[in-house]
């Protein structure tokens, strides 16, 4: 780096962002097209999708090799530790809102529609429900179930089980960072393994659940206000574990590769504040959402 | 491209489209956010003309009534999401790091990004106007069901929505990481220009509230799309839930709207009065208690769907409350001019001119937070004045006077004084002629987004109407000036004002493409 | 680069602009409709009188501390100029002052919370009625149901499209006339359930201080108590689609006897 911009590193002009954006204009209009019956929305979609895959391939192999090469001091990292906490704080407000529809739903809205006879006659307040004109949603898409009815799943079956890999999880990717800062290259990309291997045996024991409530147990998105907060919820906590999967196994890759140092891996240290996040979140959905 | 043929670009950097495109200064992009601003403000503000001329007469003139819902919706839009958020991303783009003696934005390349998704999503919306069934025309706040009723235009609307969205919360994180890691040593907290302070606390506010936006209008594609109840009573759902959670965001939303324009206000008034602002640490700890309040006073835009008693009063109270921390800004910036030195160019007119224009907003701000009251004013052209008070006379007139105070500094010359003065009187004048009225027109019973309207209303729906065509047209004034005053003008001196203060007014005007390589040392 | 308020010009351009739209309003005072109505419409009902009151004493409040906070501001802009004082005074807080002015707004706050919060209770308070009727929101028109009379219909816009499209002289009533109007009696407490049938409307009608929103699925309580007979106009408030414009409520309160005798009337059909 030159000293004329002092020791804090400034990047040369990036085609990154304006490419970033371009896929994601891509990828909404498609999806826009996908969603009111255009024939060539999907193909939009798949355009705009190996866009971004392209960008970030190349945006984050850019500022990795960066990273290798030295080009960022403690400052740099500063930055990044913080661009990637409030990032995480404004994940959890994302979060927040679907939460907060499951207790508005539940505690006022339920009740309160239950209460107007004259509208929803023998409507009660129950929970789980389909609402009050539930039978009308349910079968249209589940047919093995009797009309009017669902089921939902139990909270210490699979969920249980899900819910012990994700923890068990969030220590063994714990373990590997100790063992990055303690230099034991080895036991980092084992422990770093299990931890990619567990999050996709959660993805897939999620995907069994929900082949399960869609095909036996009548519970899909349409079924009534349980349905759309179940699977709202836990939807987009599945698409948070893929994409934090995905991060930890490219964060495998380079240590394969050789990539970080004892105490400078933030790369490593981003993708574990991820993944503990979507524990914490998961252990949130698994009591407000299995359990109570 | 590589940090190795770094050193030899530094001084001359890329030319033409690219550099506009790729550039990761921090002045660039600034200026890429004030110009994509007043494009919108126009654009904005034309949709604003049509509405205008449409009520300019009872009976139907123009539009048909669906596509007059149409332009209300998206003239809000464009003018909040468009206009008025990235005109203070701007500012604070070229401030900020002038303001704490930083050399850049903490996170550059996002910074490019935070701006780049802009145009992507403003053309969504727009061409949401030329899809089959038109722009969503439920309202700003488009709430179901009548929004799931709209053709795909609101999914266009939507989806622009959630775009803006990311780049809202990109650059506040590009910004609370620059203020919290860059400031130059010795620039503790407590001695951030208050810019920067009712930046910082704007940021946090944008981080927090944009998201639960999102998962709103996520919500609302769904329920218009995937078979969800959310929003459907006959499938367990409540429409008013949208409402709570777009409330939760769209309160504290006009607080990132106006906390800026406070702060542009309080560098104005101490440099024009050539004196410290009065009462800092207390200003900072009212802008955080403001920030805080917005929180919890969401539902006083609700207070007639029916909520439990004990929830219309812990609405009240909360929001009366933020008239506390308002008044002691209101009050400090009085004192601030008390007994000073003043003078009163262009910049000192508007920061004047928003305290005066925004105070009467806040006023009839309170008169809405009392509920019994509020069952009248709801959904009337009285909670159009209200706003349009506090935003134009506001944020706008904030947004304006920066602009005047700091366009020196970016270009080098001088603005035309009168040209600025000429502008300032005929937007003040045209902004109260256009919506004082419109207190008057609520107050006797006129619904808001309504195309047509009963004859009782029509005398001062026509000076409204005259008052906004002339509110438009000063703009013109404004374009010419600032245009002018790129093009040449007298030099400004790097202090430009007399009464100035704060680094950044301690580097040549025009502020050279790379500032503070090394760090000054505040003492 | 300091420069001095030219205050001739200012002034001259000031005054351009106000003339031609004096001149604008002015024509327009002279006109068969002139109204200029300042504000609420007449009160006619107990809780529309509180709503008056209240807000005729917020209001007050809010213009006695605007002029004092301005008078001392304009003051300070006329006094301490600079052309009168050339050097600014140096003082940056005073704990006393600022202690001060927080604590006046809080009471003055306290002191527009009280009667707020007792007007507002008894505004909820839709117990001991003489009567029930639904209302219930359409796109667009209302449906009424006297729920103690078995009375039902549907009352809509009645202006004709002509005038709208200004092809005919608008009536007097333009936009707020319809074709069947609410009868109520006067001084009975009744009870309005409101609620909807599509998207949200909103019920309003300004004389009575009445307004609720009308929630498809979910049913709003308010009541009302009419002191005089008269015919009262109003409109739906919440935006409804694209004749959120068009659908009016007319209120006729009638004497007791009227009353029964259109009850009367209604049934008999
Ligand atoms: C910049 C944006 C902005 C700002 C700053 C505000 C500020 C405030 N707003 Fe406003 N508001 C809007 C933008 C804004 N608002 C918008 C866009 C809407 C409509 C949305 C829609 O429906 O489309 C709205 C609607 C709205 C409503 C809902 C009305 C309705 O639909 O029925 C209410 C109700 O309480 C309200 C209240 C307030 C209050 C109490 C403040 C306070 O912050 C004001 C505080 C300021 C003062 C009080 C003045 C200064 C104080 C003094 C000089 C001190 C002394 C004072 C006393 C002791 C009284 N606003
Ligand atoms: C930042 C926010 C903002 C701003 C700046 C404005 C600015 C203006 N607004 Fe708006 N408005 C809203 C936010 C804003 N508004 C919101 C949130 C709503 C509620 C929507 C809803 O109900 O859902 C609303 C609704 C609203 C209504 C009510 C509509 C209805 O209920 O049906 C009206 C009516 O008069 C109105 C008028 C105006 C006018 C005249 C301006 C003027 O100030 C505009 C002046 C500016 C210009 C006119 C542009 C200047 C430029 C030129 C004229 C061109 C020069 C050309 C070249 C150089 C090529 N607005
Ligand atoms: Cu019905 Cu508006
Ligand atoms: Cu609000």
């Amino acid at each position: 780096m030159s000293a004329e911009h002092g020791s804090y590193y400034l990047p040369e002009p990036t085609r990154w962002p304006a490419i970033t954006s371009s896929g994601l204009f891509l990828l909404a209009l498609g999806f826009i097209m996908l969603m009111n019956e255009h024939s060539v929305g999907p193909w939009f979609m798949i355009a705009g999708f190996l866009v971004l895959l392209y960008v970030i391939v190349s945006w984050f192999g850019e500022v990795a090799g960066e990273s290798e090469r030295g080009l960022y001091d403690s400052q740099v990292d500063m930055s990044f530790r913080m661009g990637m906490g409030w990032f995480i704080v404004s994940e959890v407000m994302f979060f927040a809102a679907f939460f907060g529809a499951l207790f508005y739903a539940r505690m006022l809205a339920v009740p309160w529609l239950s209460e107007t006879d004259s509208l929803w006659p023998g409507f009660e307040n129950v929970w789980p429900t389909a609402g009050p004109l539930g039978e009308n949603y349910i079968g249209a898409d589940a047919h093995e179930v009797a009309s009017g009815q669902f089921a939902s799943i139990g909270a210490w079956g699979l969920p249980f089980w899900n819910t012990v890999i994700l923890l068990t999880s969030s220590v063994t990717v714990t373990i590997a960072h100790w063992a990055l800062k303690e230099g034991h290259r080895l036991k980092l990309i084992i422990w770093l393994g299990i931890t990619v291997l567990l999050g996709s045996t959660f993805l897939y024991l999620q995907a069994t659940e929900y082949a399960h409530a869609y095909t036996e147990l009548g519970l899909t998105l349409g079924t009534g206000v349980y349905g759309s907060t179940f699977f709202m919820l836990t939807g987009f906590h599945g698409l948070h574990v893929t994409i934090g999967t995905i991060t930890l196994a490219v964060i495998l890759f380079r240590c394969i590769k050789g990539h970080f140092t004892k105490d400078n891996h933030f790369a490593f240290e981003a993708a574990a504040w991820y993944w503990h996040f979507v524990d914490t979140v998961w252990v949130g959905l698994f009591i407000f959402v299995y359990v109570l | 491209m590589t940090a190795t043929t770094a050193d030899q670009h530094h001084d001359h950097h890329p030319t033409g489209i690219t550099r506009w495109l790729f550039t990761t200064n921090h002045k660039d992009i600034g200026t890429l956010y004030l110009w994509f601003s007043f494009t919108m403000f126009i654009i904005g503000g034309l949709m604003a003309m049509i509405i205008r001329s449409e009520l300019f007469e009872p009976g139907l003139q123009f539009v048909d009534p669906l596509f007059f819902n149409q332009m209300t919706t998206v003239h809000a839009l464009v003018m909040i999401f468009g206009a008025a958020m990235p005109a203070f991303v701007g500012l604070a783009n070229w401030q900020i790091p002038l303001m704490i003696g930083a050399p850049d934005m903490a996170l550059p390349r996002l910074n490019n990004w935070s701006f780049w998704l802009l145009p992507p999503a403003a053309t969504l919306l727009i061409a949401s106007l030329f899809v089959p069934g038109g722009a969503p025309a439920g309202g700003w706040t488009i709430y179901p069901p009548l929004s799931i009723q709209g053709g795909m235009g609101v999914d266009f609307g939507i989806l622009a929505l959630h775009m803006m969205g990311i780049s809202s919360i990109m650059g506040s994180i590009n910004i609370i990481a620059t203020i919290m890691n860059m400031r130059a040593p010795g620039m503790i907290l407590m001695k951030l220009p208050m810019f920067v302070w009712t930046w910082l606390i704007t940021a946090f506010l944008l981080v927090t509230c944009i998201p639960v936006l999102a998962g709103a209008i996520t919500m609302l594609l769904t329920d218009r799309h995937f078979g969800t109840h959310f929003f459907d009573s006959s499938g367990g759902g409540d429409p008013v839930m949208f409402q709570h959670i777009f409330w939760f965001f769209g309160h504290p939303e006009v607080y990132i709207l106006i906390l800026p324009a406070f702060g542009v206000v309080s560098q104005i008034i101490p440099t024009f009065s050539r004196k410290p602002l009065f009462g800092y640490t207390s200003m900072v700890f009212a802008t955080a208690t403001i920030a805080f309040l917005s929180f919890i006073v969401w539902a006083h835009h609700m207070f007639t769907v029916g909520m439990p008693l004990t929830g219309e009063l812990f609405f009240m109270y909360s929001t009366m409350l933020i008239a506390i921390p308002t008044s002691v800004k209101i009050f400090n910036w009085v004192s601030t001019m008390w007994r000073g030195s003043l003078t009163f160019e262009t910049p000192m007119l508007y920061a004047i001119g928003m305290v005066f224009l925004f105070t009467i907003g806040g006023f009839s701000g309170l008169m809405l937070a009392i509920v019994p009251a509020d069952f009248q004013y709801h959904d009337t052209y009285f909670v159009v004045a209200h706003f349009h008070y506090v935003i134009f006379g506001g944020t706008i007139l904030g947004a304006l006077g920066a602009v005047y105070f700091w366009l020196p500094k970016w270009t080098g010359h001088m603005y035309n004084e009168t040209l600025g003065k000429w502008h300032f009187w005929l937007t003040v004048i045209g902004m109260n002629v256009t919506f004082f009225p419109q207190h008057f027109l609520g107050l006797a019973g006129m619904p808001r987004r309504i195309p047509d309207y009963a004859l009782q209303f029509a005398e001062f729906n026509m000076v409204s109407s005259l008052g906004a065509f002339l509110l438009g047209l000063s703009q013109i004034i404004f374009l010419i000036n600032v245009l002018k005053t790129i093009k040449g003008g007298e030099k400004a001196s790097d202090r430009v004002w007399e009464g100035s203060t704060g680094l950044e007014w301690t580097v040549p005007s025009p502020a050279p493409y790379h500032t503070f390589a090394t760090p000054p040392v505040v003492k | 680069m300091m420069r001095i308020w030219r205050s001739n010009r200012t002034r001259r351009a000031v005054a351009g602009v106000i003339a031609p739209i004096a001149v604008a309003a002015g024509t327009f005072a002279s006109s068969a409709h002139a109204e200029w109505a300042l504000n609420f419409q007449k009160p006619v009902t107990p809780i529309a009188h509180i709503q008056y009151d209240l807000h005729m004493l917020i209001l007050w409040i809010c213009v006695a501390i605007f002029v004092l906070v301005f008078g001392i501001m304009f003051y300070s802009l006329f006094a301490h100029r600079k052309s009168k004082r050339a050097h600014a005074a140096n003082f940056s807080h005073s704990t006393k002052a600022e202690v001060i002015w927080t604590v006046i707004p809080i009471l003055i706050l306290i002191g527009m919370a009280i009667p707020s919060t007792q007007a507002l209770i008894m505004m909820e308070d839709t117990t001991a009625s003489d009567m029930t009727i639904k209302i219930t929101g359409y796109q667009w028109k209302w449906r009424y149901q006297y729920l103690d009379n078995d009375i039902d219909y549907y009352s809509a816009l009645e202006t004709p499209r002509s005038q709208i499209e200004n092809n005919a002289p608008k009536e007097e009533h333009y936009l707020l006339e319809v074709d069947k109007h609410l009868v109520l009696p006067v001084n009975k407490k009744i009870r309005l359930l409101i609620t909807a049938n599509d998207v949200i409307h909103a019920w309003w009608v300004p004389a009575l201080g009445a307004k609720k929103d009308a929630i498809p699925g979910f049913i709003n309580e308010i009541w009302t108590q009419i002191d005089e007979p008269g015919t009262y106009r109003g409109q739906c408030a919440e935006l409804c689609g694209k004749d959120h414009g068009f659908m009016p409520i007319v209120v006729d309160a009638v004497s007791e006897d009227d009353f029964n005798a259109w009850v009367q009337n209604q049934t008999s059909q």
